[in-house]
């Protein structure tokens, strides 16, 4: 069956806008994906009829919305092929997901001395968390480097674990150069040298089949905004005897078993984890924006975003005095760039007037533009509705910016 | 496609691609260091005071053309006068490209060949490229130690 992106693009309503008089260009999938009709009107549906508190009220509605959002998980742990549902945590988003390893976790079981490695190309939220773990712990932060194409070099890697390693925490994919990283084999090393790994799959979920099992991962985790669902919820995949053994993040209500003003008792997985009212509405539109992507399986989805991938890349090479920025040979459909000297945001400013959305900027990802010696990139990231057309007139529109500064 | 020609003017592009009195000077005076932390944009204003006036400006900058022409138009602008007289056409400057009205004509005389810049007034995401080393300049005047940001 071929691909049909103009069906897939009917699904959202948004693409359908005109951003001054043009048509949306929408190539900021990294920072956040557009919704299809199936995400929003799952939100819709739950506030007009099945709208409660979960897992409190013996009432019809509670039951509806509870249920509702339990079957979420499911969907959430079959799409990670996680071992058991009660290692699917509803969490505000990956920055969250890793807070919540960082505090629970790495605070419990690093020592003053022990080692936690991190990669050139992580995302402020992989870095920052584990700081504060090494302010609190004592322990050290070790950074694994990257080749001049963005590849993390592995030989280097290795040779930074050592018995103190107890984490590696990496990405999957690069928010800003689109690396895909090999975790499978850094989970296979670290665990041969004891280490828990952490892998960081914002990037990876709306873009390949993940198995959580198969990779041996011990953490993942991923938000749901960027799998085209809503902000402001996301998950973080453990394994059961690791969260089973970890002290709770927040307290409050929902994560108690018993309590009294001497001590309290903590509830089982997955509700230890789940303190206070979550984002119900959002936790059963991120199971909606889970079928919506393996209704069009993510091999599909795959295939038709490295077509793209590789489409826009022959053509962005053309335009003379375009620098990519992130050219391994294992990529995602993310493309980081420097146009002449023009700065990053005076390309977004010409791009946005002619309808183009690109995120600008230093991704969150400062180390990394460290590294390559650039204070910004532009970065035209891609997603599922993206078409050949749309490439098109983002080269036309980087031709016009050259035009405008007579480059 | 207008606005774009209004915002990036060959007197911006011109000003971004060969800024005035760019780089750390010997004796540096006053100085002051502003971040736009949004955009990466970084800069250093370098000022000498001498009996209230502004005897020289530089600065040191990397950020997009709109930051760095304002900056280089800024040097040209404040060198000799005095720094009530810099403020005054610094909340000038900043009424105008914040102003959600258009800008009477009178007013963007007083800018003088700031009037350039006013075409960022239609890019609210860009004006504090545009005041961000005006800022700065005025840390840098009090001496500031406190990094200016403009978030």
């Amino acid at each position: 069956m071929s691909y049909d992106v103009s069906k897939i693009r009917n699904d959202f309503p948004i693409l359908g806008e005109e951003v001054y008089g043009n048509p949306l260009v929408y190539l900021d999938n990294g920072a956040s994906a557009q919704k299809p009709r199936a995400v929003i009107d799952a939100i819709g549906h739950t506030y007009e009829h099945e709208y409660a508190n979960v897992h409190r009220g013996v009432h019809y509605m509670s039951q509806k919305a509870t249920d509702a959002m339990e079957n979420a998980r499911e969907t959430v742990r079959s799409f990670l092929n996680a071992a058991d549902a009660r290692e699917i945590i509803f969490v505000r988003g990956a920055t969250e997901g890793i807070n919540l390893v960082a505090s629970s976790w790495a605070e419990m079981e690093l020592k003053s001395g022990d080692e936690i490695i991190l990669t050139e190309m992580e995302h402020h939220s992989n870095i920052v968390p584990w700081q504060f773990v090494r302010d609190r712990t004592g322990a050290v932060i070790k950074v694994a480097p990257i080749s001049d194409d963005g590849e993390l070099l592995m030989d280097e890697f290795e040779k930074l674990l050592s018995p103190r390693t107890r984490l590696v925490a990496v990405t999957h994919i690069s928010n800003a150069l689109g690396t895909v990283v090999p975790v499978a084999e850094i989970i296979r090393i670290a665990h041969d040298h004891g280490a828990k790994v952490l892998i960081d799959g914002c990037q990876a979920v709306p873009h390949m089949q993940i198995d959580v099992q198969a990779l041996d991962a011990d953490f993942y985790v991923f938000s749901g905004h960027k799998l085209y669902g809503p902000s402001g919820i996301g998950i973080l995949y453990g394994k059961a005897d690791l969260l089973n053994a970890m002290r709770p993040y927040h307290g409050g209500g929902e994560m108690i078993n018993t309590v009294s003003f001497e001590e309290s008792t903590f509830a089982e997985l997955p509700f230890k984890f789940e303190a206070g009212t979550p984002h119900i509405a959002g936790a059963i539109a991120l199971g909606a924006a889970v079928d919506y992507v393996t209704g069009i399986g993510l091999e599909n989805i795959a295939a038709h975003e490295s077509e793209l991938l590789a489409y826009a890349t022959e053509q962005l090479r053309e335009i003379n005095s375009v620098g990519l920025i992130g050219t391994a040979p294992e990529k995602a459909a993310i493309l980081s760039f420097n146009l002449d000297d023009i700065h990053p945001h005076d390309v977004g400013t010409i791009l946005d007037r002619e309808g183009i959305a690109v995120r600008t900027g230093h991704h969150c990802a400062q180390p990394v533009m460290d590294r390559f010696d650039v204070a910004a990139t532009v970065r035209a990231s891609f997603g599922l509705y993206n078409t050949r057309q749309e490439v098109d007139a983002l080269v036309a529109s980087l031709r016009r910016v050259q035009e405008i500064f007579g480059a | 496609m207008n606005d774009l020609r209004d915002l990036y003017q060959d007197v911006i592009l011109d000003h971004s691609k060969n800024p005035r009195n760019e780089g750390r000077p010997e004796n540096p005076g006053h100085e002051a260091k502003g971040n736009n932390p949004l955009c990466g944009d970084k800069i250093t204003v370098y000022v000498t005071v001498d009996d209230g006036v502004l005897k020289d400006i530089r600065f040191e900058a990397r950020g997009c053309a709109i930051s760095v022409a304002s900056a280089s138009m800024m040097s040209e602008l404040a060198k000799g006068k005095s720094a009530e007289d810099v403020r005054a056409m610094f909340d000038d400057f900043h009424e105008a490209v914040t102003s959600k009205e258009p800008v009477a004509p009178e007013e963007v005389e007083k800018l003088d060949k700031l009037a350039a810049l006013i075409g960022v007034r239609e890019f609210p995401m860009r004006v504090k490229c545009a005041t961000l080393p005006w800022h700065t300049l005025a840390a840098a005047i009090d001496d500031s130690t406190q990094e200016v940001t403009t978030e």
